[in-house]
């Protein structure tokens, strides 16, 4: 059946169904951002070197499925929709490449962090971490957000891409709107990532480390909050990106309001996310709870598919140019042909088997939780 | 099509490419290799419960860690590299080759990296028997990887299982079967991986070559010899086999490649093969001179393994540019000419599409798919334009086939001591052994140049040259990131080097006896 669905399904189906995983993937990714968010506790929230490396040890057994699920969701973009791969990384290049470099410095942070020799010093690898957390998410924010506010290119009619300003991607940081996303997002993955180390560390001698957690946690979440009110305020009555009957691009106002009026998922998604969020909040602050990161995080994925789909679905432009209306990117406009979208599918259909592999290792690895003991014992592994 | 290039921007994206691909090169083919030999090691230490075989894993898994990091921190700049310089390139034919790089991530990177951490932290935490399956996953999951990105650069040696759309200017995958499974990327998944266990095996020579030379670790030491020189003896003879199917592709779809690895200007019948040479620097293609100012060549050999046929005729590169009509070789001057033409209709097909003119178009349309073959010729200026830089891709070549000659020969003599259990009296062999890790790596950088800088000027085989690949940006702005990545990484090396030593001078935890 799902074989007669794949082989039969028109452009349109497929398109949306790949903006439906591609949508999935980048949620997953903003919660799978505990890493980055927890990384950033490391500088504060923790007072001793014991604590740091406790938070070292803990984020890094998670560090590489974050790291793995962002190159994927880059993989999936370029073979569904390329045009937007080619238009976005070879325009808005400086936002691109600063993303990326605070991945670098992540990805061998966590190894090299307090290796005997490392050259540049514990302290340097944690600065890493924390650039990587602050930086990469605010600036991952602030592109996510041009999905609304638009960017500034033109197209050729070979489709090759013209940026109009110089700054090439940065000005999008200059942008309240777009600020306020990612700054939601800074705030809620410190949220996440003082929740996951609460769920994930035995804290076994260090009691009041997770005091400070849970006090974290909530502030984190409240700093969080005006930022996501601007963000529901200005995206609501906002002149938004729609798609006409022949495919011209126009300004619409109360646009992304008439998204979650017309598209009724999408507005339950948004109001269960949002409860989820502050159920885990809660539960994380207010009792003795541990699995408030579980709470918290699908709610989190829920937030993030209202966010991808309002930008992508119900005829709306997800990557709108704001200089030059009809070189605006669609679904429809900017995907792969229907054979790679169905050769994709095909591929796809792994996804729940690798879903599952990555649940149970997880559940296996962490029945045992990290502890203050395990740190000191020489057989215990890896340490970071 | 494109309007006008700037080729000092090409040139530092091309910079920026080879810089980061060379970097990543460090660290992949030590991934590739020592993975299997780690896994090797571990099932050792599950069958025999031996805390000797137990420390041999955790000491090269910690090696192997280390290098791990940077190879992740590299790899990402490259896949995204594709869209940031050359998103023209991105977009062209983003539907083919997009797929390959999705598929390894869904497929290769979250086994590599879910099971990863089971293998490096699951010593007390899962069963033994799960901890071992961990640390085959890593290892196939790494491979794996390698068959995708091999799959997506060997489509671009030799763009199979596509079609030219007019409508969208680009081009479109219509057999993904053709794609997968296109010779060019058997031949470089096997020689990769081959030559990949040939350099982990290297590397754990040179370390344990030093060990014996300082006296340390000497049972280990010895033990990790015997597993290496095995392991690379057997790999050497499938880098030999594979690197020759390599080069029976390269003859068969990249002519002009082959010819400018073997310095061949004039084509022969019965061509020999160059032993020994040096690229004479004054000769310029077309005058009288020959290509090579001294060489050794065995006759009739190139023939033989070019096309399978001793006496058969192997073009060279004056044959290819400017033709051969007794060979039935068309020169670059004429699939200029035609390259052109399918430029231009192309062009006056999407304005009569445009104006409703379907006659117009249809005519235009026709002429276009006549032509289309050289497509990418339309937009080189001048004939010469076709030939890779031949010094080097001549010298890189016979680097790695000389090497390739030479590393089973040190392999040998290392079982052989090691068999006679005179080792540690050849202190000859043992400070050859600590650099060949090395010579291991120059191996490796030689054979990319030969595939990457011998299809210059393609970025894909005659369809695309890498002047239209790129992405509308100022030379200086890819020049600043090509900074930034040097400066960056070169310390993140300096650094990954000091952590591996210091490693390596500690040593494996020793068992008291
Ligand atoms: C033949 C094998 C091979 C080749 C040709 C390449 N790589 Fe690679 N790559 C690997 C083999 C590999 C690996 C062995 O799987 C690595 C190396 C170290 C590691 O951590 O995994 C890896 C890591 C790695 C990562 C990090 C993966 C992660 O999140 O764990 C990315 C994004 C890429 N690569 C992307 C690329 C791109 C875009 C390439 C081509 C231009 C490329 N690699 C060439
Ligand atoms: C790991 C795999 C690869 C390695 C190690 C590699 C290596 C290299 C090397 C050594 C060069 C030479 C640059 C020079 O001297 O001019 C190069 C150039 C280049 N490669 Fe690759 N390459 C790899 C895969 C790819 C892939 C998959 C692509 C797909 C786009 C690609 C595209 C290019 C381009 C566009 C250039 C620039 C043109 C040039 O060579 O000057 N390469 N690469
Ligand atoms: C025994 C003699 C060898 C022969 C005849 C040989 C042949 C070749 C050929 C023809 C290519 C170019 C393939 C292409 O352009 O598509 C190549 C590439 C390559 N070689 Fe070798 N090679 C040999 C030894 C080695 C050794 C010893 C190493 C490393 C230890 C090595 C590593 C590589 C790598 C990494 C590539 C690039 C990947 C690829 O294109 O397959 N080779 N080799």
């Amino acid at each position: 059946m799902i074989a007669y669905w794949i082989q039969t399904a028109s452009h349109a189906q497929l398109q949306g169904l790949w903006w439906f995983l591609c949508s999935v993937l980048g949620s997953l990714l903003l919660f799978l951002f505990f890493v980055q968010g927890g990384q950033t506790l490391m500088a504060r929230v923790a007072k001793t070197a014991e604590e740091r490396s406790l938070i070292a040890n803990s984020l890094g057994r998670k560090w590489e499925l974050t790291f793995t699920t962002l190159v994927t969701f880059g993989g999936a973009l370029f073979a569904a929709f390329p045009k937007f791969y080619a238009t976005s990384f070879g325009g808005a290049y400086w936002v691109w490449v600063l993303i990326l470099f605070t991945f670098i410095i992540q990805a061998v942070s966590y190894e090299y962090r307090s290796k005997p020799a490392n050259v540049l010093g514990t302290k340097t690898f944690d600065t890493f971490l924390l650039i990587n957390g602050v930086v990469g998410v605010l600036l991952i924010g602030t592109a996510v957000g041009t999905f609304f506010t638009g960017s500034n290119f033109t197209l050729s009619s070979y489709n090759f891409v013209t940026w109009t300003s110089s700054l090439r991607g940065l000005e999008a940081a200059f942008s309240l709107f777009n600020l306020s996303l990612g700054l939601f997002l800074v705030f809620n993955s410190r949220a996440l990532g003082a929740m996951y180390l609460i769920n994930n560390i035995d804290f076994k001698g260090v009691e009041e480390f997770e005091e400070r957690l849970r006090t974290s946690t909530l502030k984190n979440f409240l700093w969080s909050l005006p930022f996501l009110a601007w963000f529901l305020l200005q995206i609501l009555p906002m002149d938004g990106f729609a798609i006409g009957e022949n495919g011209e691009i126009y300004r619409q106002t109360w646009k992304y309001l008439f998204n979650l009026v017309e598209v009724p998922a999408l507005a339950l998604s948004l109001v269960a996310g949002l409860i989820l969020v502050i159920t885990g909040v809660v539960l994380t602050a207010k009792t003795e709870a541990k699995c408030g990161i579980w709470s918290s995080g699908l709610g989190t994925v829920l937030v993030g598919l209202t966010v991808f789909g309002l930008a992508g679905f119900n005829n709306t432009a997800f990557y709108p140019s704001k200089v030059d209306l009809q070189s605006s990117l669609t679904i429809y406009n900017a995907s792969s042909t229907v054979y790679t979208l169905q050769v994709m599918t095909w591929v796809a259909l792994a996804i729940p088997c690798v879903l599952a592999y990555v649940a149970y290792v997880w559940w296996l690895m962490d029945s045992k939780k990290m502890s203050v003991a395990e740190l000191s014992n020489p057989d215990a592994g890896h340490m970071y | 099509m494109i309007e006008n290039f700037d080729l000092t921007m090409v040139n530092w994206a091309r910079a920026q490419f080879a810089l980061t691909a060379l970097y990543h090169w460090i660290f992949v083919p030590l991934t590739l290799g020592i993975t299997w030999i780690i896994a090797f090691y571990h099932t050792i230490y599950y069958r025999t419960g031996s805390e000797e075989w137990k420390n041999l894993t955790r000491f090269w898994m910690t090696l192997f860690g280390i290098n791990f990091a940077i190879g992740v921190a590299t790899g990402i700049i490259l896949e995204f590299e594709f869209g940031t310089n050359w998103s023209n390139y991105s977009w062209m034919v983003g539907d083919i080759f997009g797929a390959p790089l999705a598929i390894e991530g869904i497929f290769a990177f979250f086994l590599e990296a879910t099971f990863f951490a089971v293998m490096f932290f699951g010593w007390n935490r899962v069963s033994k028997k799960f901890h071992l399956f961990s640390t085959w996953m890593v290892a196939i999951g790494s491979n794996l990887s390698a068959v995708w990105i091999l799959v997506a650069n060997a489509w671009m040696q030799r763009p199979v299982g596509q079609v030219f759309n007019p409508d969208s200017a680009r081009f479109e995958m219509n057999n993904f079967a053709e794609v997968v499974f296109n010779p060019i990327a058997v031949s470089k998944f096997t020689h990769t991986t081959s030559s990949s266990m040939l350099f982990a095996s290297l590397f754990i020579i040179s370390i344990s070559s030093w060990y014996l030379l300082k006296g340390r670790h000497e049972k280990m030491a010895r033990r990790s010899i015997m597993v290496a020189a095995v392991f690379g003896l057997v790999s050497s003879a499938f880098v030999g086999f594979t690197g020759d199917e390599a080069a029976y592709e390269v003859a068969q779809h990249q002519p002009m490649k082959l010819a400018a690895m073997e310095g061949l200007y004039k084509g022969e019948e019965g061509a020999g093969i160059v032993l020994m040479g040096m690229v004479d620097s004054d000769k310029k293609i077309g005058d009288d001179q020959d290509g090579l100012s001294f060489k050794i060549k065995i006759p009739g050999i190139l023939s033989l393994l070019a096309n399978r046929s001793s006496g058969s005729f192997v073009p060279g590169i004056e044959d290819l540019v400017y033709g051969n009509p007794d060979h039935k070789i068309m020169g670059v001057d004429d699939k200029i000419v035609k390259g052109k033409i399918a430029l231009t209709q192309l062009d006056a097909y999407k304005k009569a599409s445009k104006n409703g003119d379907t006659a117009a178009a249809t005519a235009a349309l026709t002429m276009f798919q006549a032509n289309k073959e050289y497509l990418g010729y339309g937009f080189l200026t001048k004939p010469e334009e076709a030939v890779p830089p031949v010094g080097l891709t001549f010298n890189a070549f016979h680097l790695m086939v000389a090497l390739g000659t030479v590393f089973p020969l040190v392999f040998l003599a290392f079982l052989y001591f090691s068999w006679k259990d005179t080792l540690k009296e050849q202190k000859w062999l043992l400070k050859g052994g600590t650099v060949m890790v090395f010579l291991g790596l120059f191996a490796h950088w030689s054979g990319w140049i030969v595939a990457e800088v011998g299809r210059q000027p393609w970025a894909i085989q005659d369809l695309l040259p890498v002047t239209v690949a790129r992405t509308n940006l100022t030379a200086g702005t890819v020049a600043t990131t090509f900074f930034m990545f040097l400066i960056l990484f070169t310390l993140l090396l300096i650094a990954e080097v000091s952590i591996m030593l210091r490693q390596i001078n500690i040593g494996p935890k020793e068992v008291s006896e």
